[in-house]
C-alpha cells in the first residue's frame, strides 16, 4: 500500500496564547491510495478541524501550529507539503487533488446559482482550455454519474431535495477526477435510507474511479461498514487506529470500545448498547494526562499524569497496522496483560 | 408572476387608501387657507374672487363631500392637482414638474453613488476583515451620526462662508436662464457639489456597514468555504459567491431608499435652499398651501409604492428562492 496523503504531527489551535483551544494535537495519519479511511469520534473531538487544516480551509481564529501534510501526487517524483504551497499552487491543488464533501450538506451549494454554473465554475478555474460546450457536456455526465438526470443542470439548489443536493456535491467532487475525497459527515442531515443509498453509490464510484476517501463521521456503525481502516479521535488526538474488521471485533482502547458499544450495529451480531458514561471534554480545559481518564472505566494512577502516545500494538496475531494510545498497553505500568485488556 | 400580481394588487389598494386620506386630511384640518390667502393679498381681492377661490381649492361648502371626492379623482386622472396658493395661479402639477427634476438630479444621483460606492467598500471591508478599511468605518459612522441639519450647516459655514469654495444656497448662478447649455449645466453641477457631498457623507456609512456585516456573515457560509475548496480564484469567490448573496438585503434597502428620495429631500433642500421639491414643500407648509402639500404628498406616496414594487421585482430577479411561487 502506498500513501497518498500523510499527516505528520499536525496540531491546530483556535485562538492564541492563554485561551487557545488545542483542537488537534500532534495527529499522525496516513491515507493510502485507493482506501477508505474512516475517522470517528464524538462531536467536538476535532474531526472537522483536522479536515479543514489539511486542506488549509481553517476559518479564523484557527491556526496550524505545527506539522506537515504530505501529498504524494500520482505523477510527482517527490511528496509536497500542502502547508507550504503558495496561494497559486494551493488553488491548483484544491479540487484537482483533494475534493471535499462537507458536513453542511444543505448549505454547500450557492443558493443563487444554478447547479450548472457551480459545476462549470470548477472547469473555468481549473481547465480554462475547455469550451463552453465541453463544460456543459462534462457537467451533464457528472450528474448522470451520481444518478441525477441532466435536465437538473438548470435547477437552483432550493429546487432539489436534500439527497439530491448531496449527490450534486458528490458529482462536483468528482469533477476533476481527484485522488482524494474528504467526506465530512456527508449524510448526517439525511434520513437513514438516503444515507445508505448515497454511501453505497459513493463506494461504487470509488471502485470505478479509484480515488481514496477520508470518511469522517460520528456514526461508527456506518464507518465499520464502509471503511477499510478506522481511526478514532478523542479530544484532538488519535487514540486508536486499526483495520475496520479488527476495530469492530476487538477494539483495544477503552474509548473505542465505548464508542462501538454506543451504536447499534446495522448488520452482523447485535451487541448490547453500553455507551460511554460522562460527556466529551470541554476543549478549553482538557483533562491532564490521558484526556479520557475522567470517563475511563479502566483508568489507573499513571493515566492522570501522563499522556499516552500512539504506539503500534505488538504481539497480535501478526497484525502490525494497529496502534493504540493507552497506558493499558504498557504492561510494565499497568500490570495488565496488554492487548485485549478490559 | 402570481406573486407579483398579488403585490401589485396590494400596492394598488394602498395607493387608493393613501389618495383618499390625502383628500380627507386638509378638509379636516383647522384653519382656513382662503382666509390666509386673503390676508396675504391684503384686501386686494374682490368678494367674487374670494368665492371662486373657495371653489377652486375644493373648499366649497356647497357641494357634498362625495361629489368633491369624485371631482378630486377625476382631476387626478387629468393630472390636475389644483392651483397652488403660494405660486398662485400656477397649477400644482406645474410647480411639481418644475422642481422635481432638481430633486431627482441631486438626490437620485447621490443616492445611487452612495449605494454603489458604499456597497463596494462594504464588500471589500467585509472580505478583508481587519484591514485598513476597518479604520475608515468609525469615521463614516461618525458623520452619519451627526444630524443632517448640523452637517449641512457646518459644511456651509466651512466651505461656503469661511472658505468660499462653494455657494451656500441655490441650485445655479442667479441670473442664468435654465436650459441645456454648458454654462447653465456647469453652474448647476457646481452648486450641487456641497449638498451632494453632505448627503453622501451622511448616508454612505449605512451601506458600508450593512454590506460589511452581511459579507462577514456570508463568508462563513458553507458554500463560500466550498468555493474556496474548489480552488476558485479569490475574486470569483468574493464576488460570485459571497457578495452576490450578501448584497440581497442591501438591494431591497436601495430600492426603498429611491422611494424616499422625494420625502427625504426636505431637509437637504431647506438647508441649501435648493430649488427642488423639498424646498417647495417647505414653502408650501409655511403658507398652508394645501393643494401643493397634497400634490407633493401624493408624489411621495406614489414614489414609495413604486419603489416597493421595484424592490419586489429586483428581489425576484436576484434571488431564485423567491421565484418558487412563480
Ligand atoms: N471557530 C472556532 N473557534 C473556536 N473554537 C472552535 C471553532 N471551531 C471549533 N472549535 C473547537 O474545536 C473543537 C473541535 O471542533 P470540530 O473540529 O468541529 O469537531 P468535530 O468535527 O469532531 O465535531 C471543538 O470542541 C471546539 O471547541
Ligand atoms: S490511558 Fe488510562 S485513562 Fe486513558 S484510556 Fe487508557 S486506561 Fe483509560
Ligand atoms: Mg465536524
Amino acid at each position: 500500500m502506498t500513501p497518498v496523503l500523510e499527516i505528520r504531527d499536525l496540531s491546530v489551535d483556535y485562538g492564541q496564547g492563554e485561551g487557545a483551544v488545542h483542537a488537534v494535537s500532534s495527529v499522525n495519519l496516513v491515507l493510502n491510495r485507493g482506501e477508505v479511511l474512516g475517522l470517528a469520534g464524538e462531536s467536538g473531538s476535532g474531526k472537522s478541524t483536522l479536515a479543514y487544516a489539511m486542506t488549509r480551509l481553517l476559518p479564523p481564529p484557527g491556526i496550524i501550529t505545527g506539522g506537515e501534510v504530505l501529498h504524494h501526487g500520482r505523477d510527482k517524483p517527490a511528496p509536497v507539503d500542502v502547508l507550504g504551497l503558495s496561494p497559486k499552487q494551493l488553488r491548483s491543488f484544491r479540487w484537482n487533488d483533494i475534493a471535499i464533501v462537507f458536513q453542511g450538506a444543505m448549505n454547500s451549494l450557492n443558493p443563487v446559482s444554478t447547479v450548472a454554473s457551480q459545476l462549470e465554475d470548477i472547469y473555468r478555474a481549473h481547465r480554462p482550455e475547455m469550451s463552453r460546450a465541453q463544460r456543459t457536456k462534462r457537467s451533464a455526465e457528472l450528474l448522470r454519474l451520481v444518478g441525477i438526470s441532466a435536465d437538473r443542470l438548470g435547477s437552483y439548489p432550493h429546487q432539489l431535495s436534500g439527497g439530491m443536493r448531496q449527490r450534486v456535491m458528490i458529482a462536483m467532487a468528482l469533477a476533476l477526477d481527484p485522488e482524494i475525497i474528504i467526506m465530512d459527515e456527508p449524510t448526517t442531515a439525511l434520513d437513514v435510507v438516503m444515507q445508505r443509498q448515497i454511501l453505497e453509490q459513493m463506494m461504487r464510484l470509488r471502485e470505478e474511479l479509484g480515488f481514496s476517501v477520508l470518511f469522517i463521521t460520528h456514526d461508527i456503525s456506518l464507518l465499520v461498514e464502509f471503511s477499510d481502516r478506522i481511526a478514532i479521535m478523542y479530544a484532538g488526538r488519535i487514540v486508536e487506529q486499526a483495520a475496520s474488521e479488527d476495530m469492530y471485533r476487538a477494539s483495544s482502547h477503552p474509548y473505542s470500545k465505548g464508542l462501538l458499544g454506543s451504536f447499534p450495529a446495522l448488520h452482523g451480531p447485535r451487541r448490547p448498547l453500553t455507551g460511554i458514561p460522562g460527556s466529551p471534554p470541554d476543549m478549553r480545559s482538557v483533562p491532564s494526562g490521558c484526556p479520557f481518564h475522567p470517563r475511563c472505566p479502566s483508568a489507573f494512577d499513571v493515566c492522570e499524569r501522563e499522556i499516552p502516545v500512539l504506539e503500534k500494538l505488538s504481539g497480535t496475531n501478526g497484525d502490525s497496522s494497529r496502534s493504540v494510545a493507552c497506558w493499558l498497553n504498557t504492561p510494565s505500568l499497568s500490570g495488565h496483560p496488554g492487548v485485549g485488556a478490559t | 408572476m402570481r406573486f407579483l400580481l398579488r403585490r401589485a394588487l396590494f400596492y394598488l389598494v394602498t395607493a387608493w387608501a393613501a389618495i383618499t386620506i390625502n383628500f380627507m386630511l386638509p378638509r379636516m384640518l383647522p384653519g382656513d387657507p382662503v382666509q390666509a390667502m386673503i390676508a396675504r393679498f391684503q384686501g386686494r381681492l374682490s368678494t367674487d374672487a374670494i368665492a371662486s377661490l373657495y371653489v377652486l381649492f375644493g373648499l366649497d361648502t356647497e357641494s357634498s363631500m362625495l361629489s368633491q371626492y369624485l371631482t378630486y379623482w377625476g382631476n387626478l386622472f387629468k393630472g390636475d392637482l389644483g392651483l397652488s396658493f403660494t405660486y398662485f395661479p400656477t397649477p400644482v402639477s406645474e410647480v411639481i414638474a418644475q422642481s422635481i427634476p432638481w430633486t431627482l438630479a441631486l438626490m437620485g444621483v447621490t443616492t445611487v453613488i452612495s449605494f454603489v460606492l458604499g456597497t463596494m467598500i462594504g464588500v471589500y471591508a467585509g472580505w478583508k476583515r481587519g484591514s485598513w478599511i476597518d479604520a475608515l468605518l468609525p469615521i463614516t459612522t461618525f458623520f452619519s451620526a451627526i444630524p443632517y441639519f448640523w452637517l449641512g450647516l457646518i459644511a456651509i459655514s466651512v466651505f461656503a462662508v469661511s472658505w468660499g469654495a462653494f455657494p451656500a444656497a441655490g441650485g445655479y448662478e442667479p441670473g442664468l436662464i435654465p436650459g441645456f447649455d454648458w454654462e447653465f449645466i456647469s453652474s448647476a453641477l457646481y452648486y450641487s457639489v456641497l449638498p451632494a457631498l453632505t448627503v453622501l457623507i451622511s448616508s454612505i456609512a449605512g451601506w458600508i456597514l450593512g454590506m460589511r456585516n452581511m459579507m462577514v456573515t456570508v463568508s462563513s457560509e458553507d458554500y463560500v468555504t466550498v468555493a474556496h475548496a474548489k480552488g476558485l480564484p479569490e475574486k470569483r469567490v468574493m464576488l460570485g459567491y459571497a457578495a452576490r448573496n450578501a448584497v440581497l438585503p442591501s438591494i431591497s434597502g436601495f430600492a426603498l431608499s429611491l422611494g424616499f428620495i422625494v420625502g427625504g429631500t426636505l431637509l437637504v433642500e431647506m438647508v441649501f435652499s435648493y430649488p427642488g421639491i423639498g424646498y417647495v414643500l417647505f414653502t408650501g407648509v409655511n403658507a398652508k398651501d394645501y393643494p401643493l402639500m397634497q400634490g407633493i404628498f401624493l408624489i411621495i406616496t406614489m414614489a414609495v409604492l413604486v419603489a416597493n414594487l421595484l424592490a419586489d421585482v429586483v428581489y425576484l430577479m436576484l434571488d431564485p428562492r423567491t421565484r418558487k411561487a412563480a
